[in-house]
């Protein structure tokens, strides 16, 4: 009799590093293929177009880079607290808070210069994230209350405050009843490059991604980060101060999904509205786990996630519903936290013999 | 009257890599019996009582349940033959009540609902005298409660045998006396119970019959009307003469580090320390003795600066320093390596390098503020790993790889390059093979000649003997008594560590 049996890797292996990803990549999309086509959809042709919609012309490219920015700055945002095992999957809620503080920078003090605006804006973003950010962080730093659960009801409570300005007090009189803020004046905005819509907040995704390189890599914070993550007696005896780090982490966290919203509003609405993301907060935990939390690597992924986002905006021209999007995304994370498994231990196949 | 055993073990024996845990056990219990199963920590009862919960099977030897052999190929097996084990850590669904955790998984719970479910439970409880409320949730009990329900449930499933592993560890004074009933109310039924422990006069108390392990064999097995606490301890700790290496020409110098009164709280805010006085001087090993959970935790927790003292002082070369931190006292001379050395000492998933600056990162040596200077971190790693030969395969490398021996010497390594003053170490053979364990105390002794001041926890009289210059020997939080490790015997401090007042012969 053959059986399998699961034994522990005595090594890391690059193969599965690498491999687990791809794989799960690829089994979700036969999975949603497989639904597609007992949904009577052509899977083929579904992914084809969706192929063609994200890189099939430069605009369609320039469109996967916009919204490639904001899950790039999110799953950094993200990947930071995940080092620390804190697992902030509030940063839908973090963004909602930056573009709202953002926002009101924006609107109160338009006439300024955009030397002046659009770095105050800026700072506004990050503190609003942060300020969502920091709720969690203190109670679970101080309290020990679990942060999954507090970072996920205040997106919530972050998304209703934002439909509330926009319907209510923020409402532009000129916007015939739409729930939208007054545009920004110019100075508000933030510069593109050339006529395409792709603007600085790819840069400020790049300066974060190397910041955040550096400082996990070799810096004395970063290591203090990777230990408590890692074994937080051990941070005792090393004598860390846990929480105090814990909240700084998740104030940071926050703050850079703030600057995310920060960037949305000002790069591409040029307004505070309802649904400034489809929900890059979430996509964001998927990519920064795709990406091993490493900061290059979430560049990478947030882009080929990007794609798939406008990629499934073109297929709903054609009657197929964009929730096949979510459902990829969905069994991408499903398969790759299956996958973790195979990372600790192997499989071998072993002779049993009959007793 | 003859009675047939209701579960004989025999021949059993149960080997594991690098340790032979059981050599061929004969073990016998009778129905209506309280058996005490006797031993040091790492005698072997667990194992055994594990074989006969069908958690493990034995390399040879036989079970025989009731007259009829069996062979348990898991614990399911084992429950249905009438053996049930209760761990120190219970198996209850703690957001379930009484009544669910009790009836759930035995079989008739579907046809139940919740009513008749407690009220089933209130029957059955009542019948061995239990009080306890079916609809009450497990998180709301005290441990004592939750060892009662645990009992309950599994004579619900109808076991006649009861294994309890160190019942009394989580149990207060009161709750102890209760659960002692209990087990008399269930062996007058003609259930047979199964009591491991390590506690003498808990044995004295409850039990009928003892079997005493020792290193895996059985020393003795008699009623207990026919032994007496020394006679029980005598049995329990090893009887070799053991030749002491550490008797050297003494270079004992002035206290280094003094315990004054100590008093220190434990996790469940009881004391786990109190009025404890030890003092630790220059060049010499000084050994706790003691079976484990008697405040040594505590103890090194507090030395080390994790945990503050409640009342006394604790003071390095007649300084106090109740107050500092354990980063301050690390800079002092003090280094410890903790007993949980994975989970405490080292970061199993960080390389050697990460693993090598746990205590001393922020210290200017490798840091300029705000990067490590990884380069002189590399060059510490690799003159540690020649002067203490440790092997591994990359310096690179998460140490979660590296052998016990390996990563024990890598620890003491990690803390002697801070040149203590003291250097406290618990349990540092512990799960070491012999010659690994021998090359982690060399460096401990070449230490001691250097002069620097060493307090060993430990749990085997035998290395206290090899290696100590005086022996402390803790029982119950304080510090029984202090002796010079040449002129005691094993008998005197056995008998110590297990509370028992020890009489010299007079010769």
């Amino acid at each position: 009799m053959i059986k399998a049996k699961m034994i522990k890797r005595q090594h890391e292996s690059l193969l599965v590093d690498i491999g687990v990803p791809i794989f799960s990549i690829l089994l979700a999309f036969i999975v949603s293929g497989l639904f597609l086509y007992f949904s009577g959809y052509d899977p083929g042709e579904t992914f084809s177009r969706m192929l063609k919609g994200a890189f099939g012309s430069s605009y369609a490219v320039s469109e996967t880079i916009v919204k490639a920015i904001p899950l790039m700055l999110a799953g950094l945002a993200v990947s930071l607290a995940f080092r620390m095992k804190l697992w902030n999957i509030g940063a839908e809620g973090q963004l909602y808070m930056g573009a709202f503080a953002a926002s009101w920078v924006a609107l109160s003090f338009g006439d300024l210069s955009s030397w002046v605006l659009l770095p105050l804006m800026f700072l506004a973003g990050f503190i609003g994230g942060a300020v969502w950010g920091f709720i969690p962080g203190a109670l679970r730093g101080y309290w020990q209350v679990n942060e999954t659960i507090t970072t996920l009801m205040l997106n919530y409570i972050a998304i209703s405050w934002v439909s509330y300005l926009v319907f209510g007090p923020w409402k532009d009189p000129a916007s015939k009843g739409f729930p939208l803020t007054p545009r920004f004046t110019l100075s508000g905005y933030l510069p593109s490059f050339g006529d395409s819509r792709v603007h600085m907040g790819l840069l400020v995704a790049v300066v974060i991604a190397v910041l955040f390189y550096l400082v996990l890599r070799y810096s004395r914070w970063g290591y203090e980060i990777k230990v408590i993550g890692e074994s937080q007696n051990a941070a005792r005896y090393a004598g860390m101060n846990v929480a105090r780090n814990m909240v700084l982490v998740m104030l940071i966290s926050g703050g850079i999904a703030g600057i995310t919203g920060m960037i949305e509003v000002s790069g591409i609405t040029h307004r505070l509205q309802q649904d400034i993301s489809p929900g890059y907060g979430f996509t964001a935990v998927i990519v920064a786990w795709l990406a091993r939390l490493h900061p290059f690597s979430i560049i990478v992924v947030a882009f080929l996630f990007g794609a798939l986002l406008v990629g499934g905006f073109g297929i709903q021209t054609f009657g197929i519903p964009y929730s096949i999007v979510l459902m990829l995304e969905g069994s991408i994370l499903f398969f790759l936290l299956a996958g973790e498994f195979l990372r600790r231990y192997k499989i071998i196949l072993v002779r049993k013999e009959e007793q | 009257m003859k009675r047939l055993p209701v579960i004989e073990m025999d021949g059993i024996t149960k080997s594991f890599p690098g340790v032979v845990a059981n050599k061929n056990i004969h073990f016998r219990v009778y129905p209506g019996e309280i058996h005490a199963l006797l031993g040091e920590n790492g005698a072997g009862k667990s194992t055994l009582m594990s074989i006969l919960a069908g958690l493990y099977r034995p390399d040879s030897g036989f079970i025989k349940v009731k007259g009829e052999k069996l062979e348990f190929s898991s614990p399911r097996k084992a429950l249905s033959a009438g053996i049930g084990m209760i761990y120190q850590h219970f198996r209850l669904v703690n957001n379930f009540t009484v009544a669910e955790n009790v009836i759930l998984g035995a079989g008739k719970s579907l046809k139940m609902n919740k009513k008749q479910m407690e009220k089933e439970t209130l029957k059955f409880a009542s019948q061995f005298g239990f009080d306890i409320n079916p609809s009450a949730r497990i998180y709301q009990l005290s441990l004592g409660e939750q060892q009662k329900v645990e009992i309950i449930k599994m004579l619900y499933r109808g076991c006649d045998i009861l294994i309890m592993d160190e019942p009394t560890t989580v149990l207060t004074p009161h709750e102890v006396n209760d659960l002692f009933n209990t087990l008399r109310v269930m062996a007058s039924q003609g259930k047979a119970v199964v009591l491991i422990t390590h506690k003498l006069h808990e044995v004295m108390e409850v039990a009928d019959y003892v079997t005493v392990l020792r290193h895996g064999e059985v020393v003795g097995s008699t009623p207990i009307a026919e032994v007496d606490e020394t006679m029980l301890a005598k049995m329990m700790v090893a009887k070799e003469v053991i030749f002491n290496e550490a008797s050297h020409p003494l270079l004992k110098g002035d206290s280094i580090l003094e315990l004054c009164n100590a008093s220190i709280f434990g996790d469940q805010g009881h004391l786990a320390v109190q009025d404890l006085n030890l003092d630790i001087k220059s060049g010499e090993i000084v050994a706790i003795a003691g079976v484990a959970g008697n405040g040594q935790r505590e103890l090194i927790e507090a030395i080390a600066g994790l945990r503050k003292l409640h009342t006394g002082t604790i003071s390095l070369d007649g300084k106090v320093i109740n107050d500092l931190n354990i980063r301050q006292r690390l800079n002092l001379g003090i280094s410890v390596v903790p007993e949980d050395r994975m989970g405490m000492g080292l970061v199993p998933n960080l390389d050697l390098l990460d693993n090598i600056i746990l205590r001393t990162y922020y210290l200017e040596k490798y840091s300029d503020g705000i990067f490590i200077d990884y380069k002189s971190v590399r060059k510490l790693a690799e003159e540690m790993v020649e002067d203490y030969n440790i092997y591994l395969s990359d310096l690179n490398h998460p140490v979660n790889y590296m052998s016990g021996g390996n990563l024990q010497k890598l620890l003491i390594a990690r803390e002697l390059s801070q040149k203590p003053r003291v250097l406290v170490a618990a349990y540092p053979s512990r799960g070491l093979d012999i010659a690994a364990a021998e090359s982690v105390y060399n460096i401990l002794l070449q230490e001691r000649d250097k002069g620097t001041g060493i307090l060993l926890i430990l749990e085997d009289l035998e290395d206290i003997f090899r290696y100590a210059d005086r022996v402390a020997v803790m029982y119950a939080g304080g510090i029984q008594k202090i002796l010079d490790a040449d002129k005691t015997n094993i008998d005197e401090i056995g008998a110590l560590m297990l509370g028992v007042e020890y009489v010299r012969k007079t010769s």
